[in-house]
Parts: C-alpha cells; sequence; structure tokens
C-alpha cells in the first residue's frame, strides 16, 4: 500500500515516461483513491506545463548589441592573429 | 546604425540563408566559418539569456553570463568533439559561467548535497487547490511571465539552477548533472523539491477561490 509520503518522493518517476509500469501502476492505484494526492500530482503537471510553454522573451536590444560587438571584436582579433 | 560587420552579426537572417542541420553548422565554424557560428549563436541567444537570468536572478549577470557563454564558446569551439549535443556544451558553459556569478555574491547559501528531500505530510497538506482554469487564458504573456519569474526567485539558488535546466531547457538528469558537477541522485531530489514548491506558490496565485477540490469530480 503506498503512502502519501511515499508517492511524493516516487512523483518525480510517475511524471517521467520511462517509468517502470508496475511502478506506475502502484502509484495510479494511490492517486486514483487519494484526492490530495491527485490534486498534487494535477497541480505540478499544470506547473511543468506552464513553465514550458513559455517562450523566451527577446534579449534586450541594447544587450545584443553589446553582445555582438564584444564577439565581433573576439572575431577581429582572431583574424588579426591569423594573417 | 551599426558597424557593417555588427550589424550582420544581429541579424544574420539578412545575411545568411537559414541552416538547419546543426551538426553541418558546428563543423563550418568549427572550420572558421564566422557565420555559421553566429548563426549557432542566434538559435541560443534568447534560451542562454534566460537560463542567467533564472539561476542569476540578476539582469546584469545574465548578461555577463550570455556575453562570457558565447566568447567562451567561440574560443573553445575547437574543442568540441561532439560527444554531447552542441547545446548542451554551450548550456554548460553558461552554468559555469551562472554559477560563479552566484558564487562571488555574499549571502547565496548553497544547499548540502546531502540536504533531504522534504516530502513529508506537512507538506501534502500546505497547498491542496485546483486552479482557476488556465493560467494562460486568465493572464496576459507579460503578466503570467513575472508570476513564473518571480516564483523561481523565490528558490535556492541550486534548486532554480536544477529546475532550469531540467524543465524550462529540457537536459536530462544525467546532462544536468553533469552541468552542474552534481550526483544524479542529488539532481532528483532536488528537482523533486523544486517542482513541489514551485507547485505551492503557483498554486497560492492559481487556486480556485473556494479551494474545492471536489471541483475535479
Amino acid at each position: 500500500m503506498v503512502t502519501c509520503k511515499q508517492f511524493l518522493q516516487e512523483l518525480n518517476d510517475f511524471l517521467d515516461p520511462s517509468i517502470d509500469p508496475d511502478t506506475k501502476l502502484h502509484l495510479e492505484r494511490h492517486v486514483n483513491e487519494c484526492p490530495n494526492c491527485f490534486v498534487i500530482l494535477d497541480t505540478t503537471k499544470k506547473t511543468l506545463a506552464v513553465y514550458k510553454g513559455c517562450e523566451p522573451q527577446a534579449v534586450p536590444e541594447g544587450i545584443r548589441v553589446r553582445l555582438w560587438a564584444a564577439i565581433e571584436r573576439k572575431m577581429a582579433a582572431r583574424k588579426l592573429g591569423q594573417s | 546604425m551599426y558597424p557593417e560587420g555588427e550589424a550582420a552579426l544581429l541579424n544574420p537572417s539578412v545575411e545568411a540563408p537559414l541552416q538547419t542541420d546543426e551538426s553541418a553548422l558546428v563543423a563550418k565554424a568549427q572550420a572558421g566559418d564566422a557565420q555559421a557560428f553566429t548563426e549557432l549563436m542566434h538559435r541560443y541567444e534568447r534560451k542562454i539569456f534566460r537560463l542567467g537570468k533564472n539561476i542569476t536572478q540578476n539582469t546584469e549577470d545574465a548578461e555577463d553570463v550570455l556575453q562570457e557563454t558565447f566568447l567562451k564558446a567561440y574560443e573553445h569551439l575547437e574543442g568540441f568533439q561532439g560527444h554531447s549535443r552542441f547545446y548542451t556544451w554551450i548550456v554548460r558553459i553558461a552554468v559555469n559561467e551562472a554559477l560563479m556569478k552566484l558564487r562571488k555574491r555574499k549571502g547565496d547559501r548553497v544547499v548540502s548535497l546531502d540536504e533531504p528531500v522534504d516530502t513529508g505530510e506537512e507538506t501534502v497538506k500546505r497547498e491542496v487547490a485546483v486552479w482557476e482554469g488556465n493560467p494562460e487564458d486568465q493572464y496576459s504573456q507579460q503578466e503570467l511571465q513575472a508570476i513564473l519569474d518571480e516564483a523561481i526567485e523565490g528558490l535556492k539558488p541550486d534548486f532554480r539552477t536544477v529546475f532550469t535546466l531540467r524543465d524550462i531547457e529540457e537536459l536530462s538528469t544525467e546532462e544536468t548533472a553533469e552541468a552542474m558537477g552534481i550526483s544524479v541522485p542529488a539532481v532528483k531530489s532536488r528537482l523533486l523539491r523544486a517542482r513541489l514548491a514551485l507547485r505551492e506558490k503557483l498554486t497560492r496565485k492559481f487556486k480556485r477561490k473556494e479551494e474545492n477540490v471536489l471541483g475535479y469530480l
């Protein structure tokens, strides 16, 4: 019999698609019978989904300009060293 | 507005056709093709900047992380052997830079590798509530991003680093362990704590007002 504490300790494995089928079955039985763990599982999945769903925002233009200027200098210095 | 060379670097699509095969681009860049290198970097500049910001929680530090990462990548490109994905290689450089920034700061506590996982009953009972619909539908992208950033900011540095690498940048557990220089079990335990902590923080924000678990039925 899986307890809530055990379920939480196994939560990462449960969310991993490569979980062993027997372990998954045991954990599924618990989550189907325990409303608290059901909610925690569901809201954890939603937490991951909302983070994964956010595209990285554009790098501010000023930062990009400084970045590529630094790379340009580095490239120029290398060319100079090779010639 | 920019010098000619710099403008080309800032907007490579104007100057160079989009190339999709990363290994071919890496090979070209290693052979000295500057345009191939800049295209590679353009693919990852947003992600590396986000990674730097998530770990350091500081825009200036994130800028330094981004710049140092790309400069070191350029400098050491010939040393990339292709044993791992190129992106993982870049991320490893970025994580090192970001962690160095953190170490330089005072007051950031580095969590012990042996710290136990807190998944006791108390955690279970803390915030068990269904969410009020889909956050993406209720908040603008900007508002949602601010909520997510604030939640991550509240995590300890090691936890937010593991979460960023595993769940945002989607590195494997092994890649994350390698990038952070910690063991696979340490990654797993920190990831669990980070996920549960973020779940709690977001649940406080997104929970259904009446906190009715039967809302699922």
